[in-house]
């Protein structure tokens, strides 16, 4: 078996993994970080959406592997202890959820989006996000949140 | 929590009204909201794979696991002889059988399932199974399914006065035809239990479930255990809109088999597409009709049939195809109605509840007649539709003979013209369709009326919980169910309200059978109207006591004490909360009590289709205006205006989230989202690639909701409010007929009525244009 070593929200972990497992096995099963959520399984729905070397990419289509000598940041890697990040705040300020199943990935590729976007339209936001699913609020609140937790980002 | 919070003086926060947001919200953008998948699981959990079947309809004649049983990884193969009770999951009739034995009636239909060290070990040893069928003749289609007269359940009549009569008396008659499509549910999170074996043949279910009582049930019935024996567990759910209702039990019946035989927890979730494979949808319909009107567009008389694909098994389908009746009115007086509703068997999936629970398709059904009926007179659909409302005496009674008593539908609909300026983009919608020859607008308005409650009257019933600590913490349960829409923000709210403190300081737990029993499902939009006022109830007598304890203190009588800015007070003095509570308990006074609520002035006669099957009536309207290619079929939702009536909002932030996400998918329902059977019976769109879930872009750039203003409940519900689950999406209404009204624009003559049916696809837009 394979071993990788990657460093996780700041900490590196090394761990020996079968070659198939994904990065979201290994997040959630092997470091139980359960906040990367799996919705479609297939690269669909961005309920997954990790980064990457700061890159938002989709977890649940990418090895465990791929990622390895890579920095990996989770949802649960966001916040400054107990001090939310702007998009996270944004997200509750704005009620940019419901039941919250989307909501990480959702924050994760906003986030992504945020750092090459400073001031983004609309328009842009609706594009960026539509790779992620959401069931539940119609995204109006998740726009919003996006809007707001961009500008908090780069204000 | 935080254990000094009730001592804090000043106004309490997070009463009822206040747009506080939803309960989790720091746990579920931090990632620390736990879901079922989430949980920590116990050393030695198993996890399981379901086994499907490959046929729409078939005898099995052969199935041998042998080579499933001593594959790599595998712990146990579970088929229907594993089964210590009854194997059966089906909630109303005993028609879903657990493990198939000895004939299939779906694709998808699970024959045995496999415990293994993971998944992926369960899901390859399935494949070694040798499974040998012998096929039937499969009914996939509704119209196939009336043809052979194949219905689960006998069709039902609604009926008043004497519609063939009315509708040959009158001046204009019409008939129509018009085919209504299915919707996966797509909850993010899929279906998933985790089953934990107990002592004595117990067993604990952690399930997604929007209806724990009826898993419990279900499950004690399979394991042929007392219900009591059974104990399931549910804190949040990752979106339900009904198919966590009935759709959960098969697989939390599966898990506790598992653990049953191998004494070890067992894990059982879904990837997508064996849940859309196997769970059951939105009932599809098919409608036809004949009415009979006057020049001005009024109803005379209405002769409907509603045949709806309930799938192999009778389900709730029951439930869902009264309210399609009980909906084909929405919001119009019509004196003379005839509708048979057809519960069609097919050999598909067993369809069951979604957010609207067969109102949607008879709402529908009542809005393309009344589009036709304006199209044919040449006239604005809008006038037609409110030329037809419900009005004063006389005009005023349902066909299943419920009194409308605060139809706020007329006025509510002046607003909202008025606030979307309709009358202006009516005219410049016909003035760009006279300047563009490729691209067409629609502009419609549609009303919503929805009945509020369980049309099974018993199940309008529902208890809580509460306890208060030492320390003056207050731990709040009861029946309800949270998957997102806000239920236990709300119901923290009223417990908050009446105790007068911070609601931070009101614990909210995971529902839990062992805890509150018997409960009805989290459906029907009734949530907080049924537990909100059993929480309430419960508050009030544990106020009650502390009343009494305070008066003793403070030397008032106990009506004068009062709960307000986290404390408690009477004549001159005051108590923090936290202290009356810690005096009542050193004066041995109980701090634990139940609540409990039943919906009152509801009744309902089946057999002659009457009586009062709702307790009130939640009402809104829709704007939408949409730009269609003529070229391409293709369109935009360009702007959508929506005024929505929440009565007295509990929470204005959360119910404007509901009237959002509802109204959007409504409209992937009659738009992008498409569930195509091949003739074989197997669904074809069975992921996020081939089923289009509406994405951030489809919502329009302009998207106005407001709610209704100074409109309390009449019925003294939980503080004069109203529920919101379901009645938005049939806002979504709208935009269909917004597409159908910029498909009319590509003929010459305005009184053409194009066939459209649902969901309107850019393909289904493109045949439905003038040719
Ligand atoms: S689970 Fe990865 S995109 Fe849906
Ligand atoms: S909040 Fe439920 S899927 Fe987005």
């Amino acid at each position: 078996m394979p071993t990788v070593t990657i460093t996780v929200n700041g900490k590196a972990v090394t761990r020996e993994v079968e070659a198939r497992t994904l990065l979201v096995q290994f997040l959630r099963e092997h470091l139980s970080l359960t906040g990367t959520h799996v919705g479609c399984d297939t690269s669909q729905c961005g309920a997954c959406v990790v980064h990457v070397d700061g890159q938002a990419i989709k977890s649940c289509t990418t090895l465990a592997v791929q990622a390895d000598g890579s920095a990996v940041t989770t949802i649960e890697g966001l916040a400054d202890g107990q001090t939310l990040h702007p998009m996270q705040e944004a997200f509750r300020e704005h009620h940019g959820l419901q039941c919250g199943f989307c909501t990480p990935g959702m924050i994760m590729t906003a986030v992504d989006f945020a750092k090459n976007n400073k001031n983004p339209t609309e328009a842009e936001i609706r594009q960026a996000l539509e790779g992620n699913i959401c069931r539940c609020t119609g995204y109006h609140n998740i726009v919003k949140a996006v809007a707001a937790g961009t500008a908090a980002m780069n204000g | 929590m935080n254990a000094e919070l009730p001592i804090r003086p000043g106004p309490a926060r997070g009463q009822v009204r206040e747009s506080r947001p939803h309960d989790s919200a720091i746990k579920q953008v931090t990632g620390r909201a736990f879901y079922t998948d989430d949980i920590v699981e116990p050393a030695g959990t198993l996890e399981a794979y379901v086994a499907q079947s490959t046929e729409a309809h078939a005898r099995i004649t052969r199935l041998d696991v042998a080579a499933v049983r001593t594959a790599p990884g595998v712990r146990a193969v579970l088929t229907a002889a594993d089964v210590p009770g009854v194997n059966n999951v089906g909630p109303v009739l005993a028609d879903d059988p657990i493990f198939a034995e000895g004939l299939v009636e779906y694709v998808g239909q699970s024959l045995f399932a496999v415990i293994a060290d993971d998944v992926r070990a369960a899901r390859a040893a399935a494949r070694l199974a040798v499974v040998e069928y012998e096929p039937l003749p499969a009914l996939i289609t509704v119209e196939a399914a009336l043809a052979a007269g194949s219905y689960v359940l006998p069709s039902v009549t609604m009926r008043r006065g004497d519609a063939a009569t009315a509708i040959a008396g009158a001046p204009h008659r019409l008939a129509g035809r018009l085919e209504i499509g299915g919707q996966d549910h797509f909850y993010l999170e899929g279906q998933i239990s985790l089953a934990l074996p107990g002592e004595d043949g117990d067993v604990t279910v952690v399930c997604s479930t929007q209806h724990p009582s009826e898993v419990q049930h279900l499950v004690a019935h399979a394991l042929h255990v007392p219900v009591a024996a059974v104990t399931v567990e549910v804190r949040r759910m990752g979106g339900g809109f009904g198919g966590k209702e009935t759709q959960a039990s098969l697989f939390a019946a599966i898990a506790a088999i598992g653990a049953r035989v191998t004494g070890r927890p067992i894990k059982l979730r879904l990837d997508r597409d064996d849940d859309m494979v196997m769970t059951g949808k939105r009932h599809d319909f098919l409608a036809t009709w004949d009415v009979g009107f006057d020049g001005e567009g009024r109803l005379h008389g209405l002769k409907a049939m509603l045949a709806a694909r309930c799938g192999y098994s009778a389900d709730l389908s029951a439930a869902i195809c009264d309210r399609a009746l009980f909906h084909l009115d929405n919001a119009y007086y019509i004196p003379a109605v005839e509708a048979v509703s057809h519960r069609c068997k097919t050999h598909t999936v067993s369809n069951t509840a979604f957010r609207g629970f067969g109102g949607p398709q008879g709402m529908m059904v009542i809005e393309r007649i009344l589009d036709d009926v304006a199209r044919h007179l040449r006239l604005d659909p809008l006038e037609v539709r409110r030329r037809n409302l419900y009005g004063d005496a006389g005009r005023d009674v349902t066909p299943y003979g419920m009194t409308v008593e605060d139809n706020v539908m007329p006025q509510l609909i002046a607003e909202l013209v008025e606030s979307s300026g309709y009358q202006a983009r009516r005219e410049a919608v016909a003035a760009f369709n006279a300047a563009n020859p490729i691209l067409k607008k629609g502009l419609a308005l549609t009303p919503v009326k929805f009945g509020i409650s369980f049309t099974t009257t018993h199940l309008n019933q529902a208890g809580a919980l509460i306890h208060l600590y030492q320390d003056g913490s207050v731990h709040l349960n009861h029946g309800g169910t949270e998957m997102g829409q806000g239920l236990f923000t709300k119901v923290a709210q009223v417990v908050a309200t009446e105790f007068g403190i911070d609601v931070d300081h009101v614990k909210i737990t995971a529902t839990t059978t062992a805890k509150v029993p018997n409960t009805s499902a989290t459906a029907a939009s009734s949530g907080s109207d049924m537990n909100g006022k059993a929480a309430q109830a419960a508050a009030q007598t544990l106020k009650a006591r502390l009343a009494e304890v305070a008066a003793a203190e403070f030397g008032c009588r106990p009506e004068d004490v009062a709960f307000a800015d986290n404390r408690v007070s009477g004549g001159d003095r005051s108590l923090g909360f936290a202290e009356v509570v810690t005096k009542a308990y050193f004066a041995r006074v109980s701090l634990s009590s139940t609540g409990y609520y039943r919906t009152p002035k509801i009744h309902f006669d089946k057999d002659s289709f009457t009586g009062r099957p709702f307790y009130y009536f939640a009402y809104g309207a829709a704007v939408a205006e949409v730009t269609i290619d003529t070229l391409t079929g293709e369109y935009r939702l360009d702007r959508a205006d929506i005024l929505h009536d929440c009565g007295a909002s509990l929470n204005p932030a959360i119910d404007r989230g509901q009237v959002e996400g509802g109204f959007i998918q409504g409209m992937g329902w009659l738009t992008s989202e498409e569930l195509v059977f091949d003739g074989r019976g197997r669904l074809r769109t069975h992921a996020p690639s081939t089923y289009k879930i509406p994405a951030c872009g489809d919502v329009p750039a302009e998207f106005h909701v407001t709610l209704l203003r100074d409109n309390p409940n009449t019925e003294p519900t939980i503080h004069r409010s109203k529920a919101v689950g379901e009645p938005p999406l049939m806002l979504g209404i709208s935009v269909f007929a917004a597409l159908r009204d910029a498909v009319a624009a590509t003929y010459d003559d305005p009184a053409a009525l194009p066939a459209l049916d649902a969901p309107a696809t850019p393909e289904r837009v493109l045949a439905a244009i003038a040719p």
